[in-house]
């Protein structure tokens, strides 16, 4: 499915009453199936980017626009999982289909043995797994992740980014993930944006034109090059 | 135990302070063969249950108003506040006198008696209802229902359970207050007739019986629900 973003001005109001403008014109639109990773220093606004897409955040200046109907799967920084309720019952309560679906993405996540365990007995790793697990479980045709692969092993997250892909892909799920992870947004996306520092303006738009999976380590390196250098000068 | 120094102390009492446990006993066996005693027990525990049942669902649906809307909880608080802190007895006298001397105006009063704590309880559990699983529950956009049933009840359950088990107490409590002052049946009724004869044989042969029915239910309902609840919290807190 198609997004459309265009924020003209996002602020926030703390408890002091001060307003602090964290998005200023912010407008690109990802195509159907298209995975988008959203690079910037932190404070840049990217959670609040994600939350004004979800919908969860509706006092902004500017639009969104979803086409209706949507599933929208998302990750949020921490797990935010039902407590009481197992593994396997998170899954279904979000509207994980049919208990083969369930099945099979309990086993792409490594998930299997804990489909009976409570969160409260699971590591934050394999916690945030199920959370994933459960963005996937809805058959979204949004996925919204904000850095849902910090503070896992590289093994694990590269497995899971493996996974991820064979999902959007299948779904065509559009795709938007938040990463501080260089490496991390060119292995995953065809496409990434750069936040400026707060408040967080839209300093850079690269595409990745190589077919995923054959970009070579010296092409990589380059992308790298080029994210890295429009992250340090954002007024180019 | 108890009953050893019961039986002690009545030894040393004067007759008529403290009956010898056989003699309650017998009493209780009388009123049992007549049938008095279950008639009497049977209405009292009904008037604890209508009471009861009414307290926890206006309680807890205004606690949940309260919780969830500032205006409703600046409009109630006051009347909260005066609930609260009125003593039980004018309530009932009051209850009495404008309602009549009939069952609405006792089980009302209980009601009143009950309700401000049950919606005090719950409004604070709705104010710490969790933010963020209830972002969770809109971004997966789950039907009002799944919602209730699995996102905002389970947070409410400690609250609710807490007001119950004070409630139970307190309604117990009242319910005989009320048998007392204007009704002629009842657990309550009876003790005020042995008060009236200073029989205290006949008032632990009511009080008694009815304290084990508490402790039955007690143990056999609110223990295994409260259980039940939080059964999924890791055993040592974590």
């Amino acid at each position: 499915m198609e997004l459309k973003i265009s924020i003209a001005r996002k602020a926030l109001r703390n408890a002091s009453g001060q307003t602090r403008v964290v998005l200023h014109d912010v407008v690109f639109s990802l195509r159907q199936g298209e995975i988008c990773a959203l690079l910037g220093p932190s404070g840049c606004g990217k959670t609040t980017l994600l939350r004004i897409i979800s919908g969860l955040d509706s006092d902004f200046e500017g639009r969104v626009l979803l086409p209706s109907p949507h599933k929208i799967g998302m990750v949020f920084q921490e797990p935010r999982l039902l407590p009481w309720r197992s593994v396997a019952e998170n899954l279904r309560l979000v509207g994980a289909s049919s208990e083969n679906d369930l099945a099979d993405i309990a086993a792409a996540l490594h998930l299997s043995k804990h489909l009976d365990h409570f969160p409260g007995e699971l590591s934050l790793g394999l916690a945030r797994r199920v959370a994933i697990a459960r963005a996937f479980a809805v058959k979204p045709d949004l996925l919204l992740l904000d850095e849902p692969f910090v503070s896992l092993d590289a093994a694990l997250a590269a497995c899971l980014g493996r996974e991820l892909l064979a999902l959007v892909l299948k779904r065509k799920a559009t795709t938007l993930i938040v990463t501080h992870d260089v490496d991390e947004a060119i292995s995953l996306a065809g496409r990434v944006i750069i936040l400026s520092a707060a408040p967080g303006r839209l300093i850079a738009d690269l595409t990745i034109e190589t077919p995923r999976g054959a970009l070579t380590a010296a092409r990589a390196a380059k992308m790298k090059d080029a994210i890295l250098s429009a992250m340090a000068n954002p007024s180019s | 135990m108890l009953v050893l120094l019961w039986q002690l102390g009545s030894r040393i009492a004067a007759t008529g302070t403290l009956p010898a446990p056989l003699a309650v006993l017998s009493v209780v066996g009388a009123e049992a063969r007549t049938g008095v005693l279950f008639v009497n027990l049977a209405i009292t525990l009904a008037r604890v249950a209508a009471s009861f049942v009414l307290a926890m669902v206006l309680g807890t649906a205004l606690g949940v108003a309260m919780g969830r809307n500032k205006t409703v909880d600046r409009l109630c608080d006051p009347l909260l506040i005066v609930l609260l802190n009125l003593p039980a007895l004018v309530v009932i006298v009051l209850a009495y006198i404008w309602v009549g001397l009939n069952e609405a105006a006792a089980i009302a009063a209980v009601v009143l008696n009950k309700l401000p704590n049950t919606a005090v309880t719950l409004r604070e559990g709705t104010r710490a209802l969790d933010k963020n699983l209830d972002e969770m529950a809109r971004v997966f956009s789950l039907p009002f229902g799944t919602k209730v049933r699995h996102v905002v009840l389970p947070q409410l359950a400690p609250y609710f359970a807490a007001a119950m088990r004070s409630g139970l107490s307190l309604v117990w409590k009242i319910v005989l207050v009320v048998e007392l002052l204007g009704r002629s049946n009842g657990v309550g009724f009876e003790i005020g007739i042995a008060f009236q004869l200073f029989d205290v044989t006949r008032l632990l042969a009511y009080a008694l019986p009815f304290v084990g029915l508490m402790l039955v239910i007690e143990t056999l309902i609110v223990q295994p629900v409260e259980q039940h609840v939080s059964r999924w919290r890791p055993p040592h807190g974590a």
